[in-house]
């Protein structure tokens, strides 16, 4: 196999074997050999220590040039960079791929830290519309309350907010956990696909409309269930799970879980049901 | 995509002139097209203000027809005759741009006749009447408006603002925002969406004896509450109608000479972010118009889906 870090643009998929389709009865890619991992190359991770720590104040840096600074900063393997002054900024701390210790010390605007593979962030304040949008693994956690399409499309990680969160939070989410401290908007969990969601509080209408898969737990009132969203019967599985994610999230200590509400998709969706769980993943 | 703000400040007043202008400036790449303000200022209260326009900004970008100065005057003239044959005493005048102009009008009779006699003259358009209400927009973004009206300096306690990019009329003053709540005195609407059932209310409240201006969807909220307000609802009541009467996406504000609200639609399908404290209630499109009044850490949210609220100054 050649190496992926001289292999020219169009040969990179090929040598990784990303081009393989193998068929078993559903169609699955191959994507990745680990007996090959020394030729892997995650393009733009960096290896930081976490004991190694500063801040950037970005009061008067424009998005563009705080991520550039922050890259710059793991680059040099600072594994803890606290954010000063974020003042509302859009798309701060996005497309960060390598472990990191991320603090905000105050608010974001919309699109904040997405596309995101493995940092651990806390945001000392509020985010605006699409937290954490495509997140694929880490941990975010909001201390006050986030806007609309809160986690949208995430694929993996935990995405906390303290407070209450606005609509369509966890649209199309296809992994991973989103746990709500307050309450949520109207169409949580819109065409949800898999994953989980928790709301402490009360949410609004159309809850779950159009989801695939996944479950969504909630401590409050709901506005309405959505299209093709049903309740379920909560199993020990259930609270043991929310035991510990709310554990891990630090939030929801006096709630008596076994009063949850838990929703899921009531609908038979032909070719997707009928696929294996490790296909399912593939096929999302 | 258009960037909406506004702010309140009660038990007392403030520069909102210069606030909103921040305001409005920070959202500027939400709407560049155009940029209005409804400002609510310390007048004396004795006269009515009165703003009107003979005629469109035919620079900047503008889709509107050329047309040579001398007509604006022409038209300016009928304007002042038609007051005088209405009875209106003008007791101020300033020229603000070739084609607008600000009165100060003692005026004691029906404002919706009052509004269809000046609106008869050919392309005058009354922007706003109200004792306290100051609504100015134009071409070009929140500092250039501002600038050009010598906005950044008027007291008051309350305003709202738009910036708009141009989707569903042209680039004009007709249908740049606020729009004033036709024949209400200082009711003004900013609003942020799309409506899907405008002609269909259009067609239903010009029936009943409404007036529109422009082509402009959002004109039809201020149309609209204008509607319920003559029928005897509330500001807050003709709102909670607005939900489920406008079709579409939507958050809008509106202000009356006392008060600011808003309303979401039942989707949230548009933005808004809101600070509120026991003396200032601050909102926008986009966090950074809150940030641009208020720099220092803030707790904000996102009010929910079909929520109104109205505050009083």
């Amino acid at each position: 196999m050649a190496n992926l870090k001289t292999a020219e643009k169009k040969t990179k998929a090929q040598s990784m074997g990303m081009h393989t389709e193998v068929l078993t009865g559903k169609t699955q890619q191959k994507f990745f050999n680990p007996d090959e991992a020394e030729n892997f190359f995650y393009w733009g991770t960096h290896n930081v220590d976490f004991n190694k720590r500063t801040e950037l104040d970005v009061k008067d840096l424009d998005c563009k040039q705080a991520n550039e600074k922050i890259d710059i900063l793991m680059s040099e393997g600072y594994g803890t960079i606290v954010i000063k002054n974020p003042q509302g900024k859009h798309s701060l701390g996005v497309g960060i791929l390598n472990k990191l210790n991320l603090i905000f010390e105050g608010s974001l605007g919309y699109f904040g830290v997405g596309s995101i593979d493995g940092p651990i962030v806390t945001v000392k304040g509020r985010v605006g519309w699409s937290c954490a949008e495509n997140m694929m693994a880490g941990k975010v956690v909001i201390e006050k309350n986030a806007g609309s399409c809160f986690g949208a499309a995430i694929r993996g990680g935990d995405l906390i907010c303290k407070g209450s969160v606005g609509a369509r939070t966890g649209i199309d989410q296809k992994g991973g956990s989103i746990i709500i401290g307050g309450d949520a908007g109207a169409f949580t969990g819109f065409m949800m696909q898999r994953g989980r969601i928790v709301i402490l509080g009360d949410v609004g209408i159309n809850l779950g409309d159009s989801m695939y898969d996944g479950t969504i737990y909630v401590g409050g009132k709901i506005g309405s269930f959505g299209s093709d969203a049903v309740e379920a019967p909560m199993t020990k599985n259930d609270i043991d799970w929310l035991t510990r994610k709310l554990k891990v999230a630090e939030i929801g200590n006096n709630v008596d879980l076994s009063k949850m509400t838990k929703v899921v998709a009531g609908k038979k969706l032909w070719n997707y049901d009928a696929l294996e769980p490790t296909e399912k993943k593939g096929a999302i | 995509m258009c960037g909406i703000a506004g702010l309140i400040h009660r038990g007392k007043s403030s520069n909102v002139g210069e606030e909103l202008q921040n305001m409005l400036q920070a959202l500027k790449h939400r709407g560049p097209d155009s940029t209005g303000y409804a400002l609510y200022a310390n007048n004396d209260g004795k006269n009515f203000i009165l703003r009107f326009k003979v005629g469109e900004n035919v620079g900047e970008g503008s889709t509107s027809v050329n047309e040579d100065e001398s007509v604006y005057d022409e038209r300016k003239k009928l304007v002042d005759k038609k007051l005088s044959e209405l009875g209106a005493t003008i007791m101020k005048e300033e020229k603000l741009t070739p084609y607008s102009y600000r009165y100060e009008i003692q005026y004691g009779k029906d404002l919706m006749w009052f509004s269809e006699a000046i609106e008869s003259i050919e392309s005058v358009e009354i922007l706003s009447i109200g004792k306290s209400l100051e609504l100015i927009k134009d071409l070009g973004d929140a500092t250039a408006v501002s600038e050009r009206y010598g906005l950044n300096k008027v007291q008051g306690t309350h305003g709202i603002g738009h910036a708009r990019m141009a989707t569903e009329s042209g680039v004009d003053i007709k249908s740049a925002h606020p729009f004033w709540g036709y024949p209400f005195a200082d009711v003004s609407v900013v609003h942020n969406g799309q409506l899907t059932n405008y002609w269909n209310n259009r067609r239903v409240l010009e029936n009943k004896g409404m007036r529109f201006m422009s082509e402009c969807d959002s004109e039809l909220i201020a149309v609209f509450l204008a509607e319920k307000m003559r029928n005897g609802a509330t500001l807050e009541e003709g709102m909670r109608e607005s939900l489920t009467g406008l079709d579409g996406v939507f958050t809008y504000f509106v202000a009356t000479k006392d008060s600011l609200g808003m309303a979401k639609d039942t989707m949230a399908a548009k933005p808004l972010v809101l600070y509120e404290s026991d003396d200032l209630v601050a909102m926008g499109s986009e966090e950074i118009a809150i940030r641009s009044i208020l720099p220092q850490e803030i707790d904000t949210y996102d009010p929910f889906d079909g929520e109104v609220k109205v505050w009083q100054i």
